[in-house]
């Protein structure tokens, strides 16, 4: 689960990392008057969206004057603000954040992340702050620093100054460092995160460290111990259908092709669309019912895999084994009469009460497509679609 | 004798009472599974299913010998029976539990390293669909019937497409050994190396299919594994070609997000260690076939 911008340096403010004074605004107007409450005469105004890149994408302005900011202000708000890391609609603007604009003589790059590969919270950094981790690993490799934590003691200090040293950071520098890494480390641990970062991470001018921009993201799993994240999350940022699927039970995750696919299982949910794609066709999305679906969730799942309309056929495969093929057949019938399907549905069941569920399909008498493996569902599916117009 | 479970292991349920555990706890008994007990905290001294429930894990393996577990408890507790289970002597725990925090697993796989490699846990998942040695006893959720006993071990991340590469071979008259869900989890107990390694070392077993999927750094240290330690040959699928960077398909560590992660830079990494790699996931069951057979040619 992500989180805004601010809310992210709240969280490390608390934990000790030195962050710059700002203030949260809904409308142009409060964005001036947060640009008068912080004096100075320089601001940065950053829009609140859940992505990386928002300064490229012109959601982010230093302004000199409070009247630059409520003009900016208002052409933010409201608005689907397109990224290079979200899809062509955007994350809409409804939050803004008005921060006392810094001086920058350094930019250093910071993330925490879970790494796989030691099952520990590793730390990258890089002495080249400000681009995005993609790009520093690919344009100047030897910058980042790795290092991973031993979860049963925690970060040393003698890591941190490790690190800090690795930066180049000298003097009053380093204490300071030890501190921001410390602070990230607790915040990570504590809260159940999967991702800190701090990007660009600067030294200012008078040589202090100050987190300008901060991203977390948090572990699902745990969120039913984590009240106060679970409260931050914002649904304006998320895809409805992905989250209203996921309220249901179902994992959804839309695609650009038109063959909807409601499948039990992510990895033959993953194999069914690679076979689509095989076939000739492109999957419209990735749906997993779960594990022990009720004819109720499957008609759900239609609804769904519906609502993206451009959805030309349906490819239902089932391999149950916690699953019931029978109870799926029944929310295949009753979709199709509840929904008032009026394109075509190929259907694969196998595993668990196989012969039940395909007698129920049977007699239904509904032209439902039915098929034995996945390459035949497959197949069928790309036939079944209506011929494009050339 | 197949891998990690036989007719004669000795296997407990940590969850048995449960609605859940209960299901699948009768399942294994019908099919054959010994199992001898079950845990359930609070529970002790009562009987279900006909087997004896105790209130932790010593007291059940001090009674009955197990050796196995099955941990069927809910995500805020489960590390903690893991642990608990692992502490108390268990061989083997298989984890069917889906949401279990990821530093929890962390702390899991930390605390598993405290024992002396003599007694040492091996855990496997979780959010996996267990194992099962056909016709011999299983711990899990998986359908027993589809399997077919025989001499092909096999290990994914996904418990369906397992079942998909199962039933493939089964049409094709071949049969399973053992077959293996490690879990779709980022931090999971048992990786397909660890997999490997014991199929290689099972008189039972000659071929294996493995079935990975975007995310993560294990299907390549399974490749190098089997390029250095393994005479018997390995057949693999890699799931989501398909997939997008960035975006995550179901499993919680099904996401690319680092350089080869993806399905086609698996199968490369794959094919360059000497695996053979079925061209698409209905063809897993015939690259098998194709494989056994050019085996015995030669």
């Amino acid at each position: 689960m992500d989180i805004h911008e601010y809310q992210a340096k709240e969280i490390l403010a608390r934990f000790g990392v030195p962050v710059p004074r700002g203030g949260l605004a809904y409308s142009p107007e409060q964005a001036g008057y947060r640009a008068r409450e912080l004096g100075g005469s320089a601001w940065v105004v950053k829009a609140q969206v859940h992505s990386g890149g928002r300064g490229a994408a012109g959601g982010v302005k230093l302004c000199r004057s409070e009247a630059e900011v409520q003009e900016f202000a208002s052409t933010l708000f409201g608005k689907q603000l397109v990224t290079k890391q979200t899809d062509a609609n955007g994350k809409g603007v409804y939050r803004l954040w008005v921060e006392a604009a810094s001086d920058i003589a350094r930019e250093i790059y910071l993330g925490f992340v879970l790494d796989r590969k030691s099952e520990r919270i590793m730390i990258v950094a890089s002495g080249h702050g400000g681009m995005e981790i993609e790009d520093l690993a690919e344009e100047d490799p030897d910058s980042l620093v790795r290092m991973t934590i031993d979860p049963a003691v925690g970060l040393c200090p003698f890591q941190a100054r490790e690190l800090a040293f690795k930066l180049g950071l000298d003097g009053g520098q380093v204490a300071q460092m030890v501190t921001i890494l410390t602070a990230c480390y607790r915040a990570y641990r504590d809260l159940d995160a999967m991702m800190v970062e701090i990007n660009p991470l600067v030294v200012t001018g008078t040589g202090d460290l100050v987190a300008l921009d901060a991203k977390m993201s948090f572990d699902t799993n745990a969120l039913f111990r984590q009240q106060q994240v679970a409260e931050l999350r914002d649904r304006s940022q998320e895809d409805p259908r992905e989250s209203t699927a996921g309220d249901h039970g179902l994992s959804y995750v839309g695609l650009d092709g038109d063959i909807g696919c409601i499948i039990n299982g992510a990895g033959l949910a993953m194999a069914t669309m690679d076979m689509i794609k095989l076939a000739g066709g492109e999957p419209a999305n990735f749906l997993d019912i779960g594990g022990g679906a009720s004819p109720e969730r499957v008609v759900r799942a239609f609804r769904t895999v519906l609502t993206d309309g451009g959805v030309s056929v349906i490819l239902v495969n089932i391999f149950a084994g916690i699953n019931r093929c029978d109870w799926v057949a029944e929310g295949v019938v009753q979709a199709y009469r509840e929904v008032g399907l009026t394109i075509p549905v190929v259907v694969r069941l196998a595993g668990t009460n196989v012969e039940e569920g395909n007698r129920i399909i049977a007699e239904s008498g509904l032209p439902l497509i039915t098929a034995d493996t996945l390459a035949d569902a497959a197949a069928k599916a790309v036939a079944a679609r209506p011929r494009q117009a050339a | 004798m197949a891998i990690l479970i036989t007719e004669t292991t000795p296997v407990i349920v940590q969850g048995m009472s449960g609605r859940i555990g209960a299901f699948h706890a009768a399942d294994m008994i019908k099919h054959g599974t010994n199992v001898v007990g079950g845990v359930t905290p609070g529970k002790g001294g009562s009987t279900h299913l006909d087997r004896p429930l105790f209130n932790t894990v010593r007291e059940a393996v001090a009674a009955t010998g197990a050796e196995a577990s099955l941990v069927f408890v809910p995500p805020p507790f489960a590390a903690d029976a893991i642990m608990e289970a692992a502490d108390a002597g268990i061989r083997t725990a298989v984890c069917v539990t889906d949401g279990i925090p990821a530093q929890d697993m962390m702390r899991v796989k930390r605390f598993l390293r405290r024992y002396p490699e003599a007694r040492k846990m091996r855990l496997i998942g979780p959010n996996c669909a267990g194992v099962i040695s056909p016709g011999r006893g299983f711990m899990g959720i998986m359908p027993p019937h589809i399997y077919m006993p025989g001499r092909v071990g096999i290990v994914g991340r996904s418990g369906t497409l397992g079942y998909e590469a199962a039933s493939q071979m089964k049409a094709l008259g071949i049969g399973v050994s053992t077959s293996v869900g490690i879990g779709g989890d980022p931090i999971n107990g048992s990786s397909f190396r660890d997999i490997l390694e014991l199929f290689e070392a099972d008189p039972e077993t000659d071929a294996i299919m493995m079935i990975g999927e975007i995310g993560g750094p294990q299907e390549a240290e399974a490749a190098a594994f089997a390029r250095d330690h393994m005479s018997k040959p390995v057949v693999a699928y890699i799931a989501g070609l398909s997939a997008p960077k960035g975006r995550k398909m179901g499993h919680a560590g099904a996401i690319i997000s680092a350089f080869g992660e993806s399905a086609q830079e698996k199968v490369e990494i794959l094919a360059a260690a000497g695996i053979t790699v079925a061209p698409n996931p209905s063809a897993m069951g015939e690259t098998m076939a194709r494989v056994l057979e050019q085996r015995k040619a030669a």
